[in-house]
């Protein structure tokens, strides 16, 4: 809190001096918003494109190729993905329990891990400290990680293997150990004047104060489970159990996807150009990336916090 | 005695100790016990028989790995495709920081923000709009090419391209990041200094060559080392989905990470693909720790252990 107060009140004094000379420095500032401008445009720009061949009709696609600009808009892709939305309703399903759970387990044991080591008065703080971050060091590797969750936790098509390897990670629980550590030590003492255990201090204090760090790990967190790919792709094979994620890449690496489900019953019958393939596999990559991309502009405060600390601290 | 007392301050720690239980067992399952496991990359590995029931092998994986000619081509790639990453990215990250501190800050929050947007996808989705831009008969880029009556490029078989390719698409992710650490660094600078400099009539470049550039030095030497560090493990998704693992691409974006992947999931080649990991581990860990001993040597205060 303090850091923000000290920096918004550094840039109030810099931009007075810097700028007494206005005259000279103006039209580099409108050089550098152009430049802004032009780079803001190359970063969404990409992003607009996919979601314009979404709502292209799948004719045009094959005549004219994607077009940033869709000469006809079609809704034929989002109609045919939700007409029989089973696929992505499950695997809708699949990443927010994995989400939703792998987050809250995650902040539980990440919180309590980095709480007992921020306290300068545990005994085994720093064995523990270096034996989280040795893992960031060195790792084994994936093959023998991949078999031991695959082999002896027998975890290979279950939901528990896209939620618990990532459970503890060391980077998170350093970061929050940096915001625990903030944590005044009259705080923790007064607590425990009122005899309450470490747990219920823990849980009636600690927690409650550290709620802008939890956002913080818990944000990051929900980026992390919500965007992998990574333990879905080496664990799981039954179709029931697929997360978003790799529900997209199962599309992409299958390029006629969508007529291969129906090739059997109907495609005989109907001129494949109508049915919406490539416009369809866009716009499923569209619901799949769009709750990210709405939610976490405004989430961006907690997220460069945790960002510039992780950096500097990490 | 001394047991004794040992006893007597584990049990005044137990609750704390208790506490940390679940993530330290957490973290032997899945962090230290694969660190033993590597001695797997010592056996010939079969699926069956297990860990321990497999025969060992002695160093045959990693002299196929070495005898390969994969070793030297994942090297080479993940080493100079990291490093092309850290140079350029550190260069423009710096310039963009340096540009958004000039802007008020209403501007530099909506810029941040938008530059941000690449930066919550995930590499599955940005390998579709690489495809949707790279696509040879649909893609964005022939297209463009045939306004000036160039000739169609297949970019999924042409392996020339892509160190440019990875190139640019990383920045494009990475820079909303890489700009704020650097914009933080410089709100973090004395005013005073710029005060200073622009009684003594120093021009906006003479401050940022002379106040700005050193006051950055050790956050950019911070940064970079640690970057070094890590320069022996490349960005999987990056290098998997762009190229959409196409084979005729793998002299350019094949990388260690890819390569161990490739080698256990399609090959089912567990011993090279151990073999290859432990490689990358190990001087993965020395490069860390040499690293971190440099860092260490220029500035006490920024080395990470």
């Amino acid at each position: 809190m303090s850091l923000n107060k000290e920096i918004s009140h550094n840039t109030d004094k810099i931009i007075l001096p810097s700028y007494s000379n206005k005259i000279l420095y103006s039209p580099a500032k409108i050089l550098i918003n152009i430049w802004f401008i032009i780079f803001s445009v190359f970063c969404i720009l990409p992003i607009l494109y996919v979601v314009a061949i979404s709502f292209s009709k799948e004719l045009d696609i094959v005549t004219l190729g994607y077009r940033l600009i869709p000469s006809n808009i079609s809704l034929k892709a989002y109609e045919y993905i939700l007409r029989k939305p089973t696929l992505i309703i499950n695997s809708y399903t699949i990443s927010i329990i994995v989400t939703v759970s792998g987050t809250f387990l995650s902040l539980f044991l990440t919180s309590m891990l980095a709480y007992a080591i921020s306290r300068k008065d545990y005994r085994y703080r720093k064995i523990t400290s270096f034996y989280i971050f040795f893992t960031m060091l060195f790792n084994g590797g994936l093959v023998p990680w991949y078999i031991l969750v695959a082999k002896y936790l027998h975890m290979k098509d279950s939901i528990l293997a896209l939620i618990l390897p990532y459970t503890i990670a060391a980077w998170f629980v350093l970061l929050m150990k940096g915001f625990m550590g903030g944590i005044p030590d009259s705080i923790i003492e007064s607590a425990k004047i009122d005899g309450a255990s470490e747990f219920k201090a823990f849980f009636k204090i600690i927690l409650p104060i550290s709620k802008p760090a939890l956002a913080t790990v818990g944000l990051f967190n929900v980026l992390m489970y919500w965007n992998d790919w990574w333990l879905g792709m080496l664990f799981i094979n039954n179709e029931k159990l697929v997360p978003l994620q790799l529900m997209l890449y199962r599309i992409m690496s299958n390029i006629a996807f969508m007529t291969s489900g129906v090739a059997s019953t109907q495609v005989t019958a109907l001129n494949l150009s109508d049915l919406p393939n490539e416009s369809a596999r866009m716009a499923m990559c569209m619901l799949a990336a769009g709750p990210m991309l709405f939610i976490f502009p405004f989430f961006q405060k907690y997220f460069v916090k945790g960002l510039t600390l992780g950096a500097v601290k990490g | 005695m001394f047991i004794k007392k040992e006893i007597r301050q584990f049990i005044r720690n137990k609750e704390l100790f208790l506490m940390t239980l679940p993530g330290v067992l957490f973290l032997l399952v899945f962090s230290y016990i694969p660190m033993g496991g590597t001695l797997i990359a010592f056996k010939d590995f079969n699926y069956v028989k297990g860990f321990w029931k497999s025969d060992w092998s002695g160093l045959k994986n990693f002299e196929f790995f070495f005898t390969s000619e994969y070793a030297f081509r994942v090297t080479r790639n993940t080493v100079l495709m990291n490093a092309a990453f850290i140079s350029i990215g550190l260069v423009i990250s710096v310039a963009f920081a340096l540009m958004l501190f000039e802007l008020g800050k209403k501007e530099t929050k909506i810029y941040q923000t938008i530059m941000f947007f690449p930066y919550f996808l995930s590499w599955v989705v940005v390998g579709y709009i690489g495809y949707a831009i790279f696509n040879p008969d649909l893609g964005a880029l022939n297209h463009i090419l045939a306004i000036f009556n160039v000739k169609p490029i297949l970019w999924y078989s042409e392996p020339k391209y892509w160190p440019v390719i990875l190139i640019l698409t990383n920045l494009w992710k990475g820079l909303g990041y890489g700009s704020i650490i650097y914009y933080t660094g410089l709100m973090g600078i004395d005013s005073t200094y710029y005060e200073a400099a622009s009684i003594d009539g120093a021009t906006k470049f003479e401050q940022i060559r002379m106040i700005t550039l050193p006051l950055l030095t050790p956050l950019i030497t911070m940064l970079t080392l640690l970057q070094v560090g890590r320069i022996f493990y490349a960005d999987f998704g990056l290098f998997y989905f762009l190229p959409k693992n196409s084979g005729m691409l793998k002299s350019t974006t094949d990388v260690i990470d890819t390569f161990v992947f490739n080698s256990l999931r399609s090959n089912g080649d567990f011993g090279m693909a151990a073999a290859a990991g432990l490689y990358q581990s190990l001087v993965g860990f020395i490069l860390v720790i040499t690293a971190n001993a440099v860092v260490r040597k220029i500035d006490k205060d920024y080395a990470i252990f």
